[in-house]
């Protein structure tokens, strides 16, 4: 093609190449020789067994890198592992200045970093450096300040150790800050591994960080396909890990962490639904698709994948939409007028036109841009789906919107809820009484208002359901990386009297049943237990649960969910109303602790009242908060309840562990479903009667009386239970958590190891955050 | 190259396209239009970035600029000699070899901007350029005289030889909501103007929020005028992205309405080529190429122009330009 005259250029006012050189990053890698090994302990390491990282636009080899092996693995955690503690002992201002240093650094080296960003990933230019890098430095300024303020702000908290991050390939560096800046700031130290395909810009920002004077050891880089990642996930020496990217690999990281005592956040995919009432400003709502669908090759597990539009607009947004998407340029990602990249791997593309492919129903629309040869994927809109459709369910991962209509507000959280995730959730509307009922009812860990795609290090961002769990930015994204400083005690199994001989009870027989949907229901199975005292006597019958009572309390903690919807006042009153009632009964209770556990029982009787007064006040005091994002506009980070809690609950205090992990459920707005102590049952039984007469609504407390062993299966593995603790005694949190990959349900459980109950180890805070999930609502404002 | 003749024709305004008769007041389309202002405003701060044109392009996009520029002066100290003298520059708006070098020599600004008493001045000192004069008018910048003679004043100007005439809106009409007067204003005001075409002003920066901006626009398309302008160049905010990017849908949803295409000016404020070339990018972007032309297009400024020459001295020389190095307007 001959090279347009001025002349010719002033008539077709056609946009020209306005290429980014690449010049800088060419010689960055020639001076690694083109070869990487991995950063450990401060250094690169000799390449060792190599593959290569491609530029997916042109599929150029920009270099070749190391594939992690056991022994490099074990040569980081080390390196971590032998750096931690004086990285930990540092005060807070030391590290802030670490963490200062490099978000100077990524900023003075920010053209570098977008253009290698862009190279390696295949987004364009403008998005690498007008958002993914100033997001990084960003993050790295919010945690030095964090830093700088945790001994203050979280006191008796301490970091948890080596963390392993794996993260994925469409925000290479970004996931990286997310990941780094958080460990470093609460005193961790970090073995990455990134992304197979884009492992460039992490040996960068590992190389610039000695001139930080990051000490050694405190941030190592292993390279390495999906194996390496694993061996990370596996390696004993590794205290937490932090991943990012797909829901199948994240429940693999939940059964391979299971019962290993590491803790863990995922942070995983999406099909977040975006949805336009009529009212909404349309050529607005557009653009925000733009930066919703378009945005990154749509390679962005937040994406506004699922467009929902009220049915009555239809057709004038889909026919705008269409417009806007001709308008979309296409092709490499260096030119700086450039919307949409490179799928960052033939991989990829080859899955996403597989998916299209196979969408039998609806109306496929392909944006009329040009699409250069290669790894490109045309921005399409499909039409005329239905909530049953394949494409409206699964993830594609790639530049496609799907679309659908609804009629109502109330069908439009509905079809926006009908999904196993749960990441992120945009409305438009100009209506705010419509947007402000809407955002607190879409399952989402983030909602955008008249917004879309909006990161802030000082906003919490993490999902909810197979979305995956753990926050990452403010406190609550910190918070991941600490843990209580405490000294534990391994917890006995307690011992159970042999049943007597003489099986006859004093007085009236009372066999205790199970407490379901407000009602006391026979046991399915209709096995009853004896309950013993510890000198032998028989102290009367409780049924014996199995997975049909569990599944009939779930569904009944389910009928119940109005709970989550009535005043944090009102879940105070009904608290309060508990304690008073099971006061008026505190000698009966007592009593009935002694002969099930042999010790006097007032005190434990007294702590539970206390406790159901501490949470009758934390219900209306575990306050959300407005973050202080750099936006017009306010971030309302909310403590949401998670939904149905099941609860094994301790065999030591049978009446206090009880309350202490009711109360805290119910005061956040969750029902639950609680399995008292296996041993000593007939407290909970005896709590009924106290429950029945204090107005709490029928079906926000399920009891469900039998063997924590037997119980937890059923309980661990159901799909609609969203949280589940384990206080029990018996050695069950391994199989809770490999359980819970099923919806990956937010499990809490001890490990065998002791807790106080009546002390401060007993209530507060730690409850509470178990207790919710909080969602940050964006709202941008102006007129 | 014909170069000569092709780019005269491009300075005729509304050639190429139906004039907008304007339609029926529709009250419940106004009532039903929506801008959300922190949107709007993310996509006005982005198109700078999104959007780059480098080199030659570079090159041709200014000259585009200057093809749409209404070169303008309302000052209280105009006087013959200041008009002649901008007149002068809107024929030859960058020096010959600069043009004859990039393969336009008979570029032309797009119109000459005066206020009423220098339309005369102005007319006779275009004579035989083909550039249109445009007069500023009704009551201009405050449009508050009496109605009668802000009516009256149109033809006087058009009398005159103004083609086209810039009229302000009564933005308390705007601000009370007061729909159907501003229809009638704009009504009678394009019907005096007969064949010359009617600019209207909105002075936005007035108007309080970008909802009454987008009113006004489509409430002025409806009336009938040919192009929507943001401002007088008088009021403390003039054109703005945001302010753009809702007159330009509004633009949009007229013509996917009635089929015809209304003008866009952004006038005040614009006195920077890279300002231009993203108000450039933002006409393309959102409503194509055919609002890249004159006839559909310009910038009210008094000051872009010399900027943009010193960027094509640089482009053409590689060294940075000065601005005494370009003749004044």
């Amino acid at each position: 093609m001959n090279k347009p005259t001025v002349r010719e250029i002033f008539d077709s006012m056609a946009y020209g190449p306005a290429p980014e050189g690449s010049a800088e990053v060419l010689s960055w890698i020639a001076n690694h020789q083109g070869r990487f090994g991995h950063w450990i302990d401060g250094a690169f390491t000799k390449p060792g067994e190599t593959f290569e990282t491609r530029n997916p636009a042109t599929g150029a080899v920009l270099a070749e890198v190391t594939q992690g092996t056991r022994a490099d693995l074990d040569a980081a955690v080390a390196a971590a592992r032998r750096a931690q503690p004086k990285w930990a002992r540092l005060t807070g201002h030391q590290r802030a200045k670490y963490l200062y240093a490099l978000a100077r650094l990524v900023q003075k080296q920010s053209r570098l970093f977008a253009v290698l960003e862009t190279m390696d990933n295949g987004k364009p230019i403008r998005e690498s450096r007008d958002i993914d890098i100033p997001l990084v430095a960003r993050h790295f300024y919010y945690h030095a300040g964090l830093a700088q303020l945790m001994a203050s702000e979280q006191p008796g908290m301490e970091p948890l150790g080596v963390c392993g991050a794996v993260i994925p390939w469409n925000f290479p560096l970004l996931m990286l800050a997310w990941k780094v800046a958080s460990a470093l700031a609460a005193g961790n130290t970090v073995v990455l591994k990134p992304a197979e395909y884009t492992p460039l810009t992490a040996l960068l920002f590992a190389e610039i960080s000695r001139e930080a004077g990051l000490p050694k050891g405190v941030l190592n880089v292993v390279t390495g396909d999906g194996q390496t990642g694993a061996g990370l996930v596996a390696h004993d020496g590794v205290n937490k890990i932090a991943f990012t990217g797909s829901t199948s690999v994240g429940k693999k990281i939940r059964e391979a962490t299971a019962g290993t005592g590491k803790a863990l956040t995922l942070e995983l995919g999406g099909k977040s639904p975006y949805i336009v009432f009529d009212d909404a400003d349309m050529d607005s709502a557009i653009e925000g698709l733009v930066d919703a669908i378009w945005f990154n090759q749509g390679q962005v597990c937040c994406a506004g994948s699922r467009l929902l539009v009220q049915e009555g607009v239809a057709d004038r947004f889909h026919s705008k939409l269409k417009r806007r998407m001709d308008g979309l340029r296409m092709g490499d990602p260096l030119d700086k007028c450039i919307d949409v990249g490179a799928i960052v791997d033939p991989v990829q593309l080859a899955t996403i036109k597989t998916m299209v492919e196979g969408c039998t129903d609806g109306q496929v629309y392909h944006a009329a841009c040009a699409v250069p040869a290669g790894c490109f994927y045309p921005p399409t809109l499909i039409t005329g789906l239905s909530a049953a459709s394949t494409l409206m369910q699964e993830e594609i991962f790639g530049p496609v919107l799907v679309s659908m209509t609804f009629r109502t507000p109330e069908e439009a959280v509905a079809l926006a809820n009908n999904t196993r995730y749960g990441l992120a959730a945009t409305v438009w509307t100009e209506n705010v009484n419509l947007a402000l009922d809407i955002a607190p009812k879409l399952k989402a860990g983030v909602v955008w208002v008249n917004a879309t795609n909006l990161f802030d290090a000082a906003a919490g961002f993490g999902g909810v359901r197979e979305s995956g769990f753990g926050r990452e930015g403010g406190w609550e994204g910190l918070l991941a990386y600490l843990k209580p400083t405490r000294q534990t005690k391994s917890l006995a199994v307690p011992k159970t009297a042999a049943e007597p001989d003489d099986l006859v009870v004093d007085g009236l027989d009372r066999t205790a049943k199970l407490f379901i949907g407000g009602k006391q229901a026979r046991p399915d199975g209709g096995y009853s237990k004896a309950i013993v005292s510890p000198r032998g006597k028989l102290l009367g019958h409780v049924g014996l649960g199995n997975r049909k009572d569990i599944r009939n309390a779930v569904e009944a903690a389910h009928a119940a969910k109005g709970w989550a919807k009535t005043t944090a006042h009102n879940r105070a009153q009904i608290l309060f109303f508990i304690a008073e009632n099971l006061s008026a009964r505190a000698a009966e209770f007592a009593a009935r602790i002694k002969d099930q556990t042999g010790k006097p029982g007032e005190d434990e009787v007294d702590a539970s009242i206390q406790r159901l007064f501490s949470y009758a006040a934390w219900a209306d005091k575990f306050d959300g908060a407005v973050k202080s994002v750099p936006l017009r506009g306010v971030a309302i980070a909310m403590n949401e309840a998670r939904g149905v809690i099941a609860a094994l609950c301790p065999d030591e205090a049978p009446l206090l562990g009880l309350i202490s992990a009711m109360a805290p459920a119910i005061a956040m707005g969750n029902t639950c479903v609680l399995v008292p102590s296996e041993t000593a049952p007939l407290s909970a039984c005896d709590l009924y009667q106290v429950l029945e007469t204090s107005d709490l609504p029928a079906g926000v407390v399920n009891i469900v009386t039998g063997s924590h062993t037997e119980l937890a299966k059923p309980l661990a593995g159901h799909l609609d239970v969203d949280a589940m603790w384990s206080f029990s005694a018996q050695p069950l949190s391994a199989m809770i958590e490999r359980e819970s990959a099923g919806n990956l349900k937010r499990t809490w459980v001890n490990h065998g190891r002791a807790r106080g109950w009546y002390g401060a180890e007993g209530e507060g805070r730690e409850f509470l955050r178990q207790a919710t999930d909080v969602k940050t609502v964006w709202v941008p404002y102006g007129e | 190259m014909q170069t000569d003749t092709a780019a005269t024709k491009l300075q005729l305004p509304l050639a190429a396209h139906a004039r907008n008769p304007g339609m029926t007041l529709d009250l419940d389309w106004v009532a039903s239009v929506q801008a959300n202002t922190s949107a709007i405003e993310r996509r006005a701060a982005t198109i700078g970035g999104r959007r780059s044109v480098k080199k030659d392009f570079q090159a041709a996009w200014l000259l585009k600029a200057i093809s749409v520029i209404d070169l303008t002066t309302l000052s209280g100290d105009d006087t013959a000699g200041r008009v002649q003298r901008l007149c002068a520059k809107a024929r030859q708006p960058v020096q010959q070899s600069m043009l004859d070098a990039l393969g336009v020599p008979g570029l032309t600004v797009g119109a000459v901007c005066v206020y009423h008493d220098m339309v005369e001045t102005a007319v006779r000192a275009l004579e035989g350029s083909g550039i249109p004069v445009a007069a500023v008018s009704t009551g201009f910048p405050a449009g508050l005289s009496p109605y009668h003679l802000r009516i009256a004043e149109i033809g006087e100007s058009v009398r005159a030889g103004a083609k086209e005439i810039d009229i302000v809106i009564s933005r308390r009409h705007v601000l009370t909501g007061n729909w159907q007067a501003l229809y009638d204003e704009m009504r009678d005001m394009r019907a005096a103007c007969g064949d010359a075409h009617v600019k209207a002003i909105l002075a936005t920066g007035e108007l309080g929020t970008l909802r009454n901006v987008a009113r006004a626009s489509l409430i002025c398309m409806m009336a009938g005028a040919d192009f929507i302008k943001t401002s007088t160049g008088k009021e403390g905010v003039n054109a703005t992205l945001p302010v753009t990017l809702t007159m330009i849908r509004c633009i949009r949803d007229y013509e996917a309405r009635t089929g015809f295409k209304v003008g866009y000016k952004p006038a005040g404020g614009i006195s920077k080529a890279k300002d231009a070339l993203t108000y450039l990018c933002l006409m393309k972007d959102e409503l194509g190429h055919p609002w890249l032309q004159p006839d559909l297009f310009r910038f009210g400024a008094s000051s872009l122009l010399g900027d943009i020459e010193r960027q094509l001295e640089h482009f053409l020389t590689g060294h940075y330009s000065a601005a005494n190095r370009h003749a004044m307007g």
